[in-house]
């Protein structure tokens, strides 16, 4: 067997890293790695399910484009998922392990209905939608502020913490929706008759205003993060620590900063959901949002602009699976499949931008290219 | 296996790193009983080379031979099987295990657990070569040297005859070099085959047969030591005459601007990694600081600086131009503190992408690294800084495609020059720098030496943290030595010797006062 290894030949394909790719690759590459999951997918749908794939490609894209409503339900969702992703951005390019954004958006979830079912009645609708966001905001930060405030004073496990945060949210909205829910059996629909707290329907459209402030916080966390002396200091900290406090950067104070950003900025993800979209809380109000965003975030690689494409990329084929799953009484996952080998060719695409390969005996191409 | 004169032989290897050639057809052979020092500049492409032999890179093109035979080295397993060992500059070894037991690790997976019988092996092998290495000693208990002769004692314990050793000399005192020489001279009168990646030409002089010499990644040529000088082999390995000689002006007017008394500070484990050291710093000269890696000069420095953390009763003290009576107090000040009180305080660490530059920006985002926060603006003025670094860029010749290319992208001198740049532009009156020609090719060595210069004869102190004993004693005006933490004696460079130094770098002397 030794005698074997010391002499075969050369490794039949070796991995090199590639220098930054042009434009016109990184489309190329991406555009074949849809192609290829179309076509692999299309053979699943026909050999396994037996259906054919031209069809079910067009009810998938019918889940999103079918109509008005299905579209607007889309960025609906889009608006929720990219929301959080943008409160995640400047806390992992901090390089701060927020997996705490669940707990984040279900602590502002709770506060907004809780103001809603106790002051709902009571206080002036303006006064009342800035209490609610108000409270959502703080609440927020309070579960950002916490473990970052932790980390920075005993240097605590943020991954950990933030987590462990999620089950203390989970519990806390089970109970406070048991106390609210008094005698009844479930907890409904929160001031349905009154519909105090609701975001009003603007341009005929019932999740204008959510998209609209997702709109704005995808401007504002941009420049936020590239342009402002902050967004220069969060850089600065993600790269090193050391850097940053030769530079004379207080870590702890940017890192405490930070998190508060980022949970206050998740806790108005739970405002929107609470208030301009599912007007009632439970412990699944996060719908696991907070764990795709990170997904978003880091696919985005912390830009807004791609983190809204990466979102509107994840709903249209999560849409699209449900759409396939109900249209063709298929089973859930085989739907998933389905969207989870598109997703996977896409994410795939990448090694292909950053790397290439070399097959055994083909020295000469590469030192050409 | 016929006994042929070469031990090792390459051919037309060529080994690229994305659009980057390490080795561009380089043909070199190693014969038996021959040590052969290859020589180059940082970048040159010695270690790629090494590491194909060893089995960690594999070659794009080319082919190796041991012996007669044309090999395929795909693993350092494979490498030692065929009678190759590296020691790697950087070692790897578990701290908490004995030598002995480290050696026993080396052990053929098939052979049977017997650590008497590699005690004995080993013993045999010290006594042949010559090494002094306590068998039952632990790692983490030994110095760098006595690691670096384990390192080779495991290797040679392997059946290795074909020695390759990185850099072996860059972290140990005149004296430990010395030791190392002597066995590898008993390893050649054994017949085996050692080459030496080195960048040092009195070194390469001192110890070796022949010199291979690569420029940028090719192979120039090799040439008989015994025909060979220094000036001879700087040519060959830069590509054109290079003057080797530092200047050294004599200080003029030189005051007092940084006083340190009783300087102690407690490292992370609760033993004082500083001890009580005290000196001054004089604006107009160069003080060296000598001593071996890791005793105590990071601390040190960054105490000066900020950084850390120092123990009570130490005294750090700015004297300002101006206001000579009226020191200010650096202890318990942040970068910051330092900076807004107006402290001229540059410094260039020893981490450069890792503690002086962010290496993800470009030189725009570096430049403002120590000043966005200037102004009252929430947003950062980058107009400035970019001004900063074109200026840089053009004043230190800094190679970049942009101003916004991130930094770890550079070369390492390029690396540095924006550094230095930097904190050159902040215009200091103390400056001190670290280790700040480690790792760079002769022409920005020497461009940093002059800028260093500059800055003496302009009147600013500097504080030169170094590790070539001769840079230390051509270039600085004072040398403090430190060892073990302790002020180890202040040296006049222009009168001690090499010995002296490197007598004090590794023992403690009684009569610490020797002011100059």
């Amino acid at each position: 067997m030794a005698a074997q290894t010391s002499h075969t030949t050369e490794p039949l394909v070796r991995i090199a890293r590639r220098e930054a790719a042009p434009l016109s690759r990184k489309i190329a590459v991406r555009a074949a790695a849809i192609l290829l999951a179309l076509v692999v997918d299309a053979l699943f749908i026909f050999f396994v399910t037996g259906l054919n794939p031209i069809n079910v490609y067009v009810v998938m894209w019918g889940g999103t484009f079918s109509t008005t409503v299905r579209f607007s339900w889309a960025m609906r969702d889009l608006a929720t998922l990219l929301c959080i992703g943008i409160a995640l951005a400047p806390a992992f390019k901090m390089r701060f392990w927020n997996i705490g954004a669940e707990g984040q958006v279900l602590v502002g979830s709770l506060a907004t209905a809780l103001i809603m079912v106790y002051f709902g009645n009571s206080l002036p609708t303006p006064v009342l939608f800035a209490a609610m966001v108000v409270g959502s905001l703080v609440a927020g930060a309070v579960w950002g502020f916490v473990p970052a405030w932790f980390k920075a004073r005993w240097n605590t496990n943020e991954t950990l913490f933030t987590l462990m945060m999620n089950y203390v949210a989970t519990s806390i909205v089970a109970c406070m929706t048991n106390i609210m829910r008094g005698q009844a059996s479930s907890l409904g629909t929160l001031n349905k008759a009154t519909k105090a707290g609701w975001l009003p329907i603007v341009l005929g459209q019932r999740y204008t205003i959510n998209i609209i402030v997702v709109l704005v916080l995808t401007f504002v966390m941009f420049a936020y993060m590239k342009y402002s002396k902050h967004g220069y200091e969060i850089a600065v900290v993600g790269e090193s620590e050391n850097t940053a406090r030769y530079a004379g950067i207080n870590v702890r104070h940017v890192m405490v900063r930070t998190m508060i950003i980022s949970g206050a900025i998740c806790g108005l993800a739970g405002f929107l959901i609470v208030a301009g979209k599912d007007q009632t809380i439970s412990t699944t109000s996060a719908g696991g949002n907070g764990f795709t965003a990170i997904i978003v975030a880091w696919l985005a690689k912390f830009n807004t602009f791609y983190m809204a494409l990466i979102s509107f990329l994840l709903v249209f084929l999560e849409r699209g699976a449900s759409e396939i799953a109900s249209a063709y009484s298929l089973n859930e996952y085989a739907a998933d499949i389905i969207t989870g080998i598109i997703l996977f060719f896409i994410l795939g695409s990448e090694f292909f931008i950053n790397y290439r390969l070399i097959w055994r005996g083909h020295h000469k191409e590469v030192k050409g290219e | 296996m016929p006994n042929t004169q070469y031990a090792i032989r390459l051919e037309h290897i060529t080994k690229t790193f994305g659009e980057v050639t390490a080795n561009h057809d380089v043909s070199l052979e190693v014969r038996r009983g021959e040590i052969l020092s290859l020589l180059g500049e940082n970048g040159s492409g010695k270690t790629t080379l090494m590491n194909m032999i060893a089995g960690i890179y594999y070659p794009d093109e080319g082919e190796i031979y041991v012996g007669d035979e044309a090999v395929d080295i795909r693993s350092p397993r494979d490498a030692l099987r065929l009678g190759i060992g590296m020691i790697h500059q950087h070692f790897k070894l578990v701290d908490v295990f004995t030598a002995l037991e480290n050696i026993a690790l080396c052990m053929d997976p098939g052979e049977k657990f017997d650590l008497k019988k590699v005690r004995n092996r080993a013993r045999a092998i010290c006594e042949k070569y010559g090494f002094a290495l306590d068998l039952d000693q632990k790692v983490y208990e030994m110095s760098v040297s006595q690691k670096q002769t384990l390192e080779i004692v495991k290797v040679l314990f392997r059946g290795a005859d074909i020695l390759i050793l990185d850099e072996p000399t860059a972290v140990l005192t005149p004296q430990e070099t010395d030791k190392l020489f002597a066995v590898i001279r008993n390893m050649k009168a054994d017949g085996k085959a050692v080459v030496i990646i080195t960048h040092k030409l009195h070194e390469v002089l001192t110890i070796s047969d022949r010199v291979a010499i690569l420029r940028r990644g090719e192979y120039v040529g090799d040439v008989a030591t015994k025909d060979a000088n220094e000036a001879m082999l700087t040519e060959m390995m830069v590509g054109k005459k290079v003057e080797l000689d530092i200047e050294r002006p004599e200080p003029v007017n030189p005051t007092r601007r940084l006083s340190v008394q009783h300087l102690s500070v407690t490292g992370p484990e609760g033993g004082r990694v500083l001890d009580d050291v005290s000196f001054d710093a004089y604006g107009g000269e160069i003080l060296g600081i000598a001593g071996i890696s890791g005793n105590g000069q990071k601390e040190l420095l960054e105490a000066i600086a900020g950084l850390q953390r120092s123990d009570g009763g130490s005294k750090i003290q700015f004297f300002a131009p101006g206001h000579e009576d009226q020191p200010t107090s650096l202890i318990g000040k942040t970068p910051r503190d330092i900076r807004d009180a107006g402290i001229h305080l540059s410094f260039v660490p020893e981490d450069r992408l890792g503690m002086g530059l962010v290496g993800s920006m470009g030189m725009t985002g570096n430049m403002m690294l120590k000043s966005y926060g200037s102004g009252h603006s929430p947003i950062v003025d980058r107009k400035t800084p970019r001004e900063l670094a074109e200026e840089v860029r053009k004043e230190l010749g800094v190679v970049t495609p942009g101003l916004n290319t991130p930094v770890s992208q550079l070369s390492g001198g390029n690396v540095q020059k924006v550094l230095v740049g930097r904190e050159l532009a902040a215009s200091p009156i103390v400056l001190m720098t670290a280790y700040a020609v480690r790792g760079l090719d002769i022409n920005t060595s020497y461009t940093i030496y002059h800028l260093l210069n500059e800055q003496k004869k302009k009147g600013v102190a500097v504080i030169y943290v170094g590790e070539d004993l001769d840079v230390l004693l051509e270039l600085c005006d004072r040398i403090l030595v430190l060892c073990g933490g302790k002020a180890n004696g202040i040296l006049d460079a222009r009168t001690t010797t090499k010995e002296e130094v490197g007598l004090r770098m590794t023992d403690l002397q009684k009569d610490k006062e020797v002011r100059s």
